[in-house]
């Protein structure tokens, strides 16, 4: 498929291919963050993840709408406060989720599952019946959109860039969050062993409910941040939720680090086999490659180990 | 609720106020039928017109609607339902259908295949429907076919699709594969002068069998062309800039692309995002009507050319009614795209193949269709074919930022529909 083509023409190919792996890595590690706190660190396997996502969605394509009726000429800065309201909107929504049921199922993890997944068919009737069937377009500021010309082959896409830093920024947060603040410290202690953790003096409900928000309100920039590059509908959420999963369970659950690894390899593998192969075929290798690592590997990528 | 007692009290008069209308039955339904047969002597009488035991009295015929109203389909099935519902009210206001009104029952098939057999079969057995304007996707069709002919049943259903099917109780009103592709393939490549082609699509039954006719077209009768390449993605991708890559390397004249739904957003935004110029690279879609633009944003595929056989933008007198007349019942901001359209066909087609017919019945519907003429269409004249196929145009358009396509090429003559092309398979 090479034939014919000069080295430079190949070189750009192959420098804009890169990047768009590195893209797509960012778009999971964004996509599996959220879940990797609720699922990994909790233990909560959350089926409605999708649906967080979603509303931080809506809620970006509402600010779009005030903005562009109220105030037009802060348009280009949109995008930032709707990130924060969709974090705020995706996060209130789960505490109020984890108060009114997440925390009666604790001690039996499968429920979840399925409260999860009732959860996530009422939350898509919802968006159906508030914002309609139809999908619906965010509009974006125009500096947003397009490339940049870095050489006369080189092209690089602005919203690529965007989500790259944004993930980059989310993840330093959260690992700053998780691993060297006193609150992130009493959260891995809760999860650990709960019962010793109220011993000392944890307010075990109140970090489990902060968890549970912190998780969904990065669902929900998550959410925001993927209008630019996909679709806003009830369902959407849908398009996400399987990835999610993947990703975080191949990654050992309890890591953070290995989410982003397990992150890092699924993408790479998907764009270089997308490139060389087909779509669907890239697909179906990818998943096999993983249903034979966990084979091997049932734990996942990375453990943590801990006295159970 | 229990504070306000008429509220309460409601429910019982109503059913008090039923049951004494229920009695009151027979005898309103023999005055009016005496009044009716005196006032209008053209309305025949319902023992002529329904022979096999349709719901359909002196003075109502029952239809049924089948879409799905929740679900993943949702988003695509809704522009049909209004569409058909507003058909169903304008005929009613011209007086109906042989005297009578149409009365609709609606049922979700909740985007699920075995729910649209399911209340297909409800609406076929349970409320004897003299016809149903139902499914959308390939897959609730062929749910639906076996139980339509075994109960005897008429579908009229609105989706362009990928053809290899004809059915005695169905009325195609959608085009079928080579209505929408071929002449779209001529115009692209006498017009761009195209020589070579990048097929894209969902990984299903539709765009792999599109792409197929397409690909033989290409090959085989437009000389001096080729394709480049053809790609397949899973239903609901999201990440496309691993074969936009491989389309920059490849340099194809047009990028040929049946992608569906959510992926439809998804790769057109990162096409623009990834600086592929709709207005320098040609791009030829048969998956993307205004319904679809409204998500994907019109600046996002403005310049794209759409191939299909109608336009919310067409410029003739039915369509502008037509338009105004949807706006109106249901709002001004929505669209209208090609299926939606071929829904509104529906309601009407099988009116005037009952008027033709003189009948209700289905065997005499499905042998009157064949010849009908709608000439009040809004995509312009159309008339059902032997094969139960819509005789229609094709037309090319070419999208805006505002969300609309701008008509650039339509057939002189309208197409023949050929659902089993020879030497396409």
């Amino acid at each position: 498929m090479f034939y014919g083509f000069s080295i430079t023409d190949l070189t750009s190919i192959f420098v804009m291919q890169g990047f768009a792996g590195l893209i797509l890595f960012s778009v999971y590690v964004l996509m599996a963050l959220g879940l990797a706190i609720i699922f990994g660190q909790m233990g909560v396997i959350n089926m409605a993840h999708g649906e967080f996502m979603i509303l931080g969605a809506y809620m970006t394509y509402l600010t779009s709408q005030l903005f562009l009726t109220f105030v037009p000429v802060l348009f280009p800065v949109y995008f930032f406060v709707a990130m924060i309201i969709a974090f705020c909107a995706s996060g209130a929504l789960g505490m109020l989720v984890e108060w009114a049921m997440i925390r009666h199922l604790y001690k039996r993890p499968l429920d979840t599952l399925l409260a999860t997944w009732g959860l996530s068919l009422i939350l898509q009737q919802a968006y159906r019946s508030v914002f309609g069937a139809r999908e619906v377009g965010v509009e974006l500021p125009e500096w947003m959109m397009g490339s940049l010309q870095v050489t006369d082959g080189i092209e690089v896409q602005i919203n690529g860039l965007f989500v790259m830093t944004l993930t980059l920024g989310i993840t330093v947060a959260v690992g700053y969050v998780m691993y060297w603040s006193r609150w992130g410290r009493q959260v891995r202690a809760v999860m650990q062993n709960r019962v010793m953790a109220g011993a000392v003096g944890i307010d075990t409900e109140k970090v489990d409910r902060y968890t549970f928000a912190l998780g969904c309100g990065i669902a929900g920039v998550a959410g925001s941040a993927f209008t630019m590059i996909g679709s806003t509908g009830p369902t959407a959420g849908q398009l996400y939720i399987v990835d999610t999963f993947l990703i975080v369970v191949f990654g050992g659950a309890q890591s953070l680090l290995g989410t982003i690894l397990s992150a890092f390899s699924i993408s790479q593998t998907d764009s270089t086999l997308e490139f060389f192969l087909s779509g669907s075929t890239a697909k179906v290798l990818t998943l096999l490659g993983v249903v034979f690592i966990l084979m091997l590997r049932p734990q996942g990528l990375f453990v943590l180990k801990i006295r159970k | 609720m229990s504070s306000d007692p008429t509220h309460s009290e409601l429910p019982d008069q109503l059913r008090r106020k039923l049951l004494l209308g229920l009695a009151a039955a027979p005898f309103v339904g023999l005055a009016s039928g005496l009044t009716a047969g005196r006032a209008f002597a053209d309305v025949p009488a319902t023992s002529v017109v329904n022979t096999t035991g349709l719901a359909v009295t002196d003075t109502e015929v029952t239809v049924g609607i089948l879409h799905s109203v929740t679900g993943t389909m949702a988003i695509s099935e809704t522009g049909s339902v209004e569409a058909e519902k507003l058909a169903i009210s304008q005929i009613n206001e011209a007086g109906g259908v042989l005297g009578r009104k149409i009365k609709f029952i609606q049922e979700d098939g909740a985007s699920d295949w075995p729910t649209f057999a399911e209340k297909a079969k409800k609406l076929l057995v349970n409320d004897h429907c003299a016809a149903v304007m139902g499914c959308w996707t390939s897959a609730s069709r062929k749910a639906v076919l076996p139980v339509f002919e075994q109960y005897n049943g008429m579908l009229y259903y609105p989706t362009f699709y990928e053809g290899l099917e004809q059915s005695k109780n169905v009325i195609y009103t959608g085009q079928e594969a080579t209505q929408q592709i071929i002449a779209g393939l001529d115009w692209v490549n006498k017009t761009k002068g195209a020589k070579s082609f990048y097929l894209l699509g969902s990984d299903y039954i539709w765009p792999r069998t599109s792409n197929k006719i397409a690909r033989k077209h290409i090959e085989n009768h437009l000389t001096g062309c080729k394709v480049l390449g053809e790609e397949y993605f899973p239903l609901g991708h999201t990440q496309f800039n691993s074969v936009i890559n491989k389309i920059k390397l490849a340099k194809p004249d047009v990028i040929y692309a049946i992608i569906v739904g959510g992926s439809n957003v998804a790769f057109y935004k990162q096409l623009k995002a990834a600086g592929i110029d709709l207005s320098k690279q040609t791009l030829l879609t048969i998956s993307v009507t205004e319904d679809e633009i409204d998500g994907i944003g019109g600046e996002n595929i403005a310049g794209a050319f759409a191939c299909m056989k109608y336009f919310q933008s067409l410029d003739n007198p039915n369509n502008k009614g037509f338009v105004s007349a949807f706006k109106k019942m249901w709002g001004e901001k929505t669209v209208i795209g090609d299926v939606t359209q071929a829904a509104y066909l529906g309601p009407w087609l099988w009116k005037l193949t009952v008027e033709k017919a003189g009948s209700f019945d289905i065997d005499k519907i499905a042998a009157a269709s064949p010849g009908v003429e709608f000439k009040g269409a809004p995509e312009g004249y159309v008339r059902i074919h032997e094969n139960h196929h819509l005789w229609s145009k094709t037309r090319v358009g070419k999208a805006l930022a505002s969300g609309q396509y701008e008509l650039v090429y339509e057939t002189a003559d309208l197409v023949e529909p050929n659902p089993f092309p020879k030497g396409y398979q």
